[in-house]
């Protein structure tokens, strides 16, 4: 029996690789200009409002293209896959729905003394995100 | 679902890579599909069936039946 048309060149892992390379280039430069955005109006600039409009703009528009890049990423999974990262993210935005609400009234109902954080939230997600996708890849071996 | 996958990529030798390079899909959702744990939707299934020049019901087969 012949070999499929397509068993050469394997068109779907190369298109991910390139997504992927690509979701990963537009993070790197969000990551990069957020640094940029929140440190250098204090240590650069002198918080020259111009500058700084400039850089928020720019970090902003950044921010659009990872989300491009990130659907991009997402229309470029097959169906299993895009299945996994569905439920990852539902669970990822249900819990940072749910944690992050009760984190913030922890402080009104004086539990903590300190101020709830959102960077807090945000590396429960991601932990919660990274473990949901891990859990989705078992559940289909 | 049941499925005949495994069986006719074997009679064909083709592995679960070349299989899921044809039908652009990972070689993990041919291996989930093989194993039943996950149900293709009706596109993937109806590409399998052109791959294999048969029809989707001789290559798929609702359990309860």
């Amino acid at each position: 029996m012949s070999k499929p048309e397509h068993s050469i060149s394997n068109e779907y892992k190369d298109r991910n690789s390139k997504n992927t390379r690509n979701l990963k280039i537009w993070t790197v430069a969000w990551v990069i200009s957020m640094a940029i955005t929140t440190f250098a109006p204090k240590f650069l600039w002198d918080f020259n409002t111009t500058i700084t409009l400039l850089s928020v703009i720019i970090h902003v528009a950044i921010g659009f293209g990872m989300l491009l890049a990130n659907r991009r990423y997402l229309r470029g999974l097959d169906e299993m896959q895009q299945r996994i990262m569905l439920d990852a993210m539902a669970l990822c935005l249900g819990v940072g729905l749910v944690i992050g609400l009760s984190y913030e009234l922890l402080e009104d109902i004086r539990l903590i003394t300190f101020q709830p954080e959102i960077p807090h939230l945000v590396l429960i997600m991601c932990l919660t995100y990274a473990g949901a996708i891990k859990a989705g890849n078992r559940k289909y071996q | 679902m049941k499925n005949r996958l495994k069986v006719l990529r074997a009679e064909r030798d083709w592995t679960q890579a070349q299989l899921a390079s044809a039908l652009d899909v990972s070689r993990q959702t041919i291996n989930a599909i093989e194993k039943g744990k996950f149900d293709p939707s009706l596109p993937l299934a109806f590409k399998a069936a052109r791959l294999f020049n048969m029809t989707i019901e001789q290559i798929f087969q609702d359990e309860a039946e």
